[in-house]
C-alpha cells in the first residue's frame, strides 16, 4: 500500500467503521426484539412448550438433527417435522418411543431416549411450537 | 527464546496438538457412521461422536491461542510475562476440565451427564458447540479471566505494540462474547439470536483479530519487513473484517424467526465478508516477498502462506458460496455448510495454531530459530497432505450438498434417508480423504522427533 494511505488512516477506519457497525447492529437487533414476538408467538411458549425445550436440549438432539436448518446433518429437520407427519402429535411421539434399543444392522438408527410419557408430550409440544414460527417459508419443501 | 516466561506456552502447544489428535480420530469415526450407521451403536451413538470432535476443535484452538499469546506477548511488550505460574495452573485446570469433560461425553448418556452436573439449575447445555456441562463452560470462563489478567497485564505494563493490542483485543472480545453462552431463554428463537453472538461473533468477528495478530507477528519475525508496514497491513484486515463481519451476522438470521430484512443486511454484508481474507492472502505473499531475510524455518513459512490461502478460499469462497439469501434458502442445512465449515476452520484457525507452534516450538525446545532441514522436510509433507485431504474432503462434501439440496428439495422432494443413501458414495470419498489427513496429522508428530543436523543461520538478503 502506497504512501499516501497511512497506517494512522488504518487505524482509524478500524476504530470509526467497528463502532459504527456494532451500533447497527445494536440498532437492528433492538428492532428486531420489537417485532419477534408477532412472528415467533411467545404468548404459545407454555410451561410444556418449556419443558420440552429442555428435554431437547438434555438429550443433545441437536447433535444428529437440525432445528430450522441449524445443527448436525446426520438426521432429518425437525423445524417442520409436525407437518411432515401429518399434523400428528401422536406419530411424533411414537417415532421416538419405539426405537429399537440395539440400533439397525448397518443404518443409522436414533438412540432408545428414557423418556416418560409426560417428557414426551412436552418434546412434542415444543416441536409443534416451532413448526409454528414464521420461518420466511423455510424450508423449501416438507421434506426439510 | 528472549525471556524465559514464554516457556510456558510448550504445554500448551502439546494439549492443543494432543486434541488434535483426539478430534480427528472422532471425525472418522463420524464419517464412517455416515456410511456405516451402526458402526459403535448404542455405545458412541453420531452425537457423542459430533460432541466430542467439535468441541476438541474449540478447546485445541483455544490452547492454541493461549500457547500463541503466552509466546509472543512477552516479545512484543519486552518484559516477562506477569505471572507464569498462574499460566501453569491455568493450564492444568483448562486441561483437566477439558479431559473430564470429554469423558463426561462418552462414559454417560447425555441427559444423565446433564442432571449429574445440575443442568436444571441453569440450563445451558444441548446447544450446538455450547455442549458442555454449564459448570465446565463456568471454568472456561475463569480460565479464561486468568489468561486474559496475565496477558492484558504484561501487555499494559510493557511496550504496547498494534500486534499485542489487538490480540488483547480479540481475546477480551472472545471472552465478552463467550457469556452469550449462559443465555438460554425458553423462546427458541431468542436462544438462537443471541446463539450466533457466540458463534459467528467469535470466528467471523473477534477471532479474525486474533488470528492476524499471530499471522502479523509471524510475518515480521520471519521476514524482517518493517513493522509500520505490517501493522497498517493488520489494521486494514481486521477494520474489513469487523465492517463486513458485525453485520454479516444477519446471514444466519435468514429463516430462524427472524425479520425478512436480515435477508438484505446479512446478504449484503457476508458478501463482502471475503474481503479481509483476500487482503490476508495479499499480505502474506507481499510481505514474504519484501523479505529481508531468508529465515532458516522455511516450514513456518509455507504453513503461514497455507493459512491465508485455505482460509480464503473456505472461509471467503466456500462462504461466499451459499451466503446469499436466495441461494442460501436452497442449501441451508445441509452439506454444503458441512463443506464451508471444514475448510475454514481448518484453513483459518487450525492453520494459525500450527503456523505459531511451528515458529515457536524449536526456539522453546532450544533447537534455535528452526528445525533440522530433514524434520522441516517431514513437516512440509504433513503440510501438504493435510491440507490436499482437507481441499478434497470440502469438494467431496460440496458434490454431496450438492446432490443433497437437487434430490431433496428439487427433484421429486425425496425424504431425508433416502437422499443419503443415495449420495453415500461422496461420504466415503470424504472418509477416504479424512484418513490421508490423518496420516499427514501423523507425520505432522513425527516431524517433532526427526532430528538431523542444524538448519542453516539466517541470511540477511538486504
Amino acid at each position: 500500500m502506497s504512501d499516501f494511505f497511512t497506517k494512522n488512516m488504518a487505524r482509524n477506519i478500524y476504530f470509526g467503521g467497528s463502532v459504527f457497525f456494532i451500533l447497527l447492529f445494536l440498532g437492528l437487533t433492538f428492532d428486531t426484539s420489537r417485532k419477534l414476538p408477532k412472528r415467533d408467538f411467545r404468548e404459545n411458549i407454555t410451561e410444556q412448550v418449556a419443558n420440552g425445550k429442555l428435554i431437547w436440549e438434555e438429550n443433545n438432539c441437536i447433535g444428529c438433527h437440525t432445528l430450522l436448518g441449524e445443527g448436525a446433518y446426520f438426521a432429518p429437520e425437525l423445524g417442520n417435522v409436525y407437518q411432515r407427519f401429518g399434523n400428528s402429535k401422536e406419530a411424533i411421539i411414537s417415532f421416538i418411543k419405539f426405537r429399537p434399543p440395539e440400533g439397525i444392522p448397518g443404518r443409522r438408527s436414533m438412540p432408545k431416549f428414557d423418556l416418560s410419557d409426560e417428557e414426551l408430550d412436552d418434546l412434542a409440544e415444543f416441536l409443534i411450537w416451532t413448526s409454528e414460527v414464521n420461518t420466511e417459508n423455510w424450508p423449501p419443501n416438507i421434506q426439510g | 527464546m528472549q525471556y524465559q516466561s514464554q516457556a510456558v506456552a510448550k504445554p500448551y502447544f502439546i494439549a492443543a496438538i494432543a486434541l488434535f489428535v483426539v478430534q480427528i480420530i472422532f471425525g472418522l469415526i463420524m464419517g464412517l457412521q455416515y456410511v456405516i450407521g451402526d458402526f459403535l451403536f448404542p455405545e458412541i451413538p453420531f452425537n457423542v461422536a459430533r460432541m466430542v470432535h467439535t468441541n476438541t476443535l474449540i478447546i485445541w484452538i483455544l490452547f492454541g491461542f493461549m500457547g500463541a499469546s503466552y509466546f509472543l506477548v512477552p516479545e512484543e511488550a519486552e518484559r516477562e510475562l506477569e505471572n507464569p505460574k498462574l499460566a501453569i495452573i491455568t493450564f492444568w485446570v483448562f486441561l483437566i476440565a477439558a479431559g473430564l469433560t470429554v469423558i463426561g461425553y462418552l462414559a454417560v448418556p447425555y441427559a444423565t451427564l446433564a442432571k449429574i452436573t445440575g443442568n436444571s439449575l441453569l440450563p445451558t447445555m444441548g446447544r450446538e458447540f455450547l455442549e458442555q456441562p454449564t459448570i465446565t463452560k463456568i471454568g472456561i470462563v475463569l480460565v479464561v479471566l486468568s489468561f486474559i489478567y496475565n496477558v492484558g497485564m504484561t501487555v499494559l505494563k510493557g511496550r504496547k505494540t498494534v500486534v499485542s493490542v489487538v490480540l488483547l483485543t480479540g481475546l477480551v472480545g472472545l471472552a465478552v462474547f463467550f457469556l452469550f453462552a449462559f443465555y438460554n431463554p425458553d423462546n427458541l428463537i431468542l436462544d438462537k439470536y443471541y446463539w450466533w453472538w457466540v458463534v459467528h461473533l467469535w470466528v467471523e468477528g473477534v477471532w479474525e483479530l486474533i488470528l492476524g495478530s499471530i499471522l502479523a507477528f509471524v510475518l515480521i519475525k520471519t521476514t524482517g519487513v518493517d513493522r509500520e508496514i505490517i501493522d497498517k497491513w493488520l489494521y486494514v484486515i481486521i477494520a474489513m473484517a469487523l465492517i463486513t463481519g458485525i453485520v454479516g451476522t444477519g446471514h444466519h438470521y435468514y429463516w430462524i424467526g427472524t425479520p425478512a430484512y436480515w435477508q438484505w443486511w446479512g446478504s449484503i454484508f457476508s458478501a463482502l465478508e471475503p474481503l479481509p481474507f483476500f487482503f490476508m492472502t495479499i499480505f502474506a505473499f507481499t510481505m514474504i516477498n519484501k523479505r529481508r531475510r531468508n529465515h532458516p524455518n522455511k516450514a513456518v513459512t509455507l504453513w503461514a502462506m497455507g493459512t491465508a490461502v485455505l482460509a480464503f478460499l473456505g472461509a471467503g469462497v466456500w462462504g461466499f458460496l451459499h451466503t446469499l439469501a436466495p441461494v442460501n434458502y436452497y442449501t441451508h442445512g445441509t452439506q454444503i455448510t458441512a463443506a464451508h465449515g471444514h475448510m475454514a476452520f481448518f484453513g483459518a484457525y487450525a492453520m494459525i495454531v500450527i503456523t505459531i507452534i511451528s515458529y515457536a516450538m524449536p526456539i522453546l525446545r532450544g533447537r534455535g530459530p528452526a528445525n533440522s532441514n530433514l524434520s522441516q522436510v517431514v513437516e512440509m509433507w504433513s503440510f501438504w497432505l493435510m491440507s490436499v485431504a482437507m481441499v478434497f474432503i470440502t469438494l467431496f462434501l460440496t458434490g454431496a450438498g450438492i446432490l443433497q439440496v437437487w434430490l431433496q428439495r428439487f427433484d421429486g422432494a425425496q425424504p431425508f434417508m433416502i437422499v443419503q443413501d443415495k449420495i453415500a458414495i461422496f461420504y466415503w470419498m470424504r472418509e477416504a480423504a479424512g484418513v490421508v489427513f490423518l496420516i499427514g496429522l501423523i507425520l505432522y508428530i513425527i516431524s517433532f522427533f526427526v532430528t538431523g543436523e542444524d538448519a542453516p543461520e539466517a541470511v540477511e538478503t538486504q
